[in-house]
């Protein structure tokens, strides 16, 4: 197992309080960065350790953090985005229940750096238990003066909410999230302009995913450089994957940027193989919204390369044999799944999801949802495999907010690497009207050239 | 569910008025100090909550307006708001209201099959209510807890790596449970429960 730099105490008694926390070192970065650093230095740290958003887009934490606006007289905002509803996806939450004050400490030095003065976490409603272990956190934090006014005597001031969602997987889009934040229905806004200039109340405002300001207290710690040294080329650090679906051991885990798909998936240090005795059949590798990986183009890129766990080999080739790294959302299918079915249920996801708003998104998940069970059930033609496949290209791109793209991508891809299944819907509709057909009777991976 | 019915009871000057117990007023007015002053409308959600959780679990037309006046804002601005999220339900439901994860990687590791037992144990489909009132069953989009699937929801407790079994005890706990159970009840999460621990 490589370096842990969020998880190394998880395991530890005690670690969700506070004195815990401080028995294993904790809120020595705000200490650092309050009493020996300037605002400037810690941002300058987070841009040397090549830090990126770690809730799915990647963009670089210090540059997003630069582009803040500073206008005089008018309040800033550091919004955490605790709103984690990417399917696969569970890693915050064990963050935040399991070592909360890590949160708040990445926090400080954040806020510090960007002259915040008031955060809030917004978290999504179905973690209310963990919206009270955090707001027990602060509370902690506040009375031993790691929050308030004049923290450590250095004249700087912060206050942390915990702001409560009620069930909108849109709300983690982040200007989605800013107007439920401000009491609204969670549409997107249009950008620009960006939250950076144009955020909360129309007040510049950062917004960073959980673990990207956890990863904030050891790059202060240890200092940027060090963090960098840890991944390969622009991907650097560690990540926290959630892994999920047929392998014997799900759960979160932290790996250096760099280790293999195949160490990932087969290494009992982590998913432990895949589960059911059954062969691998497909994965996907960032979250519900990314393209979904045949077996074949897992372990390997179409260039015969080892594929690594970092943002640029899990996208290698591009969405015609690559996909992405996305939030970490890993989850695994084996020869048991059935790909139409799970295809048609990603589509009922994001149809439920859509806020609505615009049309091609509205009316288009729903439209891919209806032919999606009519594959999934045995009551399509052939010809509706076309139609799906025009229903994704006409969305994609033509939306407000990425939404529709995370909508249209799942759709594509499985199409595309797995055509054959949805034939074979539109041709046996019979058989295919027992659900765990694949079960009984596997359906083989044609053979293919992916070589150009 | 998503939607309101004008319903004798779910009107303006329905038969049930609805006003804040003094404990939840308390804990809204808290809540509205979390914001700047002329954006006390952003503690609308945790509010809804609150008042939801005070109606009987769930948010009644009455229960709205008063939210609306608490607030100072508009009746519609609650009402937009109130239908646009799933965990805010516009009729009465029952007691104990399970939701379980129906999205892919739930799927993966067996939850149609236990929707459906759910729904023949309980004689209700996902959606629907039982008579008594005491369960509503709800199949809802990814909760965040695909590494402890199958799973569940029911108030503020999560139920991870369910099976058949697990699910009869856990409707036999509830079903000799007379208090509503809320999502916004605090409860005891031991330190080291919840996602499945890494090696």
């Amino acid at each position: 197992m490589g370096r842990q730099l969020l998880l190394e105490h998880i395991n530890k008694p005690g670690i969700r309080g506070l004195e815990g926390y401080r028995a294993n070192g904790g809120y020595r970065s705000v200490e650092k960065a309050l009493k020996t650093m300037a605002p400037e230095a810690v941002l300058e740290e987070v841009k040397k350790s090549g830090l990126r958003g770690r809730g799915g887009a990647g963009f670089p934490t210090g540059m997003k953090w630069s582009f803040l606006a500073k206008p005089e007289g008018v309040p800033r905002y550091l919004v955490v985005n605790a709103d984690e509803s990417e399917p696969g996806t569970f890693k915050d939450r064990y963050l935040m229940q399991r070592i909360p004050h890590l949160l708040i400490e990445g926090m400080i030095p954040s806020s510090f750096a960007m002259g915040v003065n008031t955060a809030y976490i917004y978290i999504r409603g179905e973690y209310f238990y963990i919206a009270r272990i955090l707001e027990q956190a602060i509370a902690e934090a506040r009375a031993a003066g790691w929050l308030g006014k004049n923290i450590l005597g250095t004249g700087y001031d912060l206050e942390i909410y915990v702001h409560v969602g009620a069930g909108a997987y849109i709300c983690g889009e982040e200007t989605a999230l800013l107007e439920s934040l401000e009491g609204k229905r969670g549409n997107p806004r249009i950008k620009p302009p960006f939250p950076a200039v144009k955020g909360l109340w129309q007040r510049p405002t950062v917004v960073n995913n959980v673990e990207t300001i956890c990863a904030v207290v050891p790059i202060i710690n240890d200092g940027g450089e060090e963090y960098a040294k840890i991944g390969i080329g622009r991907s650097t650090g560690t990540k926290l994957i959630s892994a999920a679906g047929h392998i014997n051991k799900p759960g979160v885990y932290e790996i250096e940027l760099g280790v293999s798909v195949e160490e990932f998936v087969n290494s009992d240090q982590y998913c432990g193989g895949v589960s059911g005795g059954r062969p691998l059949k497909a994965c996907i590798p960032g979250g519900s919204s990314v393209p979904i990986l045949p077996a074949e183009l897992l372990f390997r890129t179409a260039k015969f390369e080892t594929r690594l766990m970092t943002y640029e080999s899990l996208s290698d080739g591009g969405f015609e044999t690559g996909s992405m790294l996305g939030s970490g959302g890993f989850y695994v299918f084996n020869d048991s799944a059935c790909i139409v079915r799970a295809t048609w249920n990603h589509s009922r996801f994001y149809h439920h999801e859509s806020c609505g708003q615009c049309s091609p998104c509205r009316e288009g998940t729903g439209w891919m949802e209806k032919v999606l069970y009519r594959l999934e059930h045995g009551t399509a033609r052939t010809d509706d495999i076309d139609l799906l496949w025009d229903i994704q290209r006409r969305i994609e791109g033509n939306t407000i907010c990425p939404f529709g793209d995370a909508a249209s991508w799942p759709v594509a891809a499985s199409i595309r690497h797995f055509r054959h299944e949805f034939e074979y819907h539109a041709t046996h509709p019979t058989k295919v009207k027992d659900p765990k057909h694949c079960e009984k009777d596997p359906i083989p991976y044609p053979e293919k050239s992916y070589a150009n | 569910m998503d939607r309101h019915d004008a319903t004798p009871d779910n009107s303006n000057g329905g038969i049930t008025p609805f006003t804040f117990s003094g404990p939840a007023l308390a804990e809204c007015r808290e809540l509205m100090t979390h914001y700047p002053g002329e954006f006390s409308k952003s503690a609308l959600i945790p509010i809804l909550h609150i008042a939801q959780a005070d109606n009987d679990g769930w948010l009644s037309v009455p229960a709205m307006d008063a939210v609306a006046n608490l607030l100072g804002i508009q009746y519609i601005e609650v009402y937009e708001v109130a239908t646009f999220y799933s965990m805010f339900h516009l009729e009465p439901v029952g007691k104990h209201v399970l939701d379980v994860c129906e999205t892919a990687p739930c799927m993966l590791r067996g939850s149609d099959d236990l929707i459906e037992h759910i729904e023949k144990r309980l004689g209700i489909k996902a959606g629907q209510t039982t008579p008594d009132g005491m369960f509503t069953l709800r199949a809802v989009q990814c909760l965040g807890s695909c590494g402890g699937a199958p799973m569940l929801q029911c108030g503020a407790k999560y139920h991870e790596h369910l099976t058949i079994e697990k699910v009869d005890q856990l409707i036999e706990q509830l079903r000799g449970k007379e208090t509503r159970t809320n999502y916004t009840d605090h409860i005891d999460t031991p330190a080291e429960n919840g996602t499945t621990a890494s090696a």
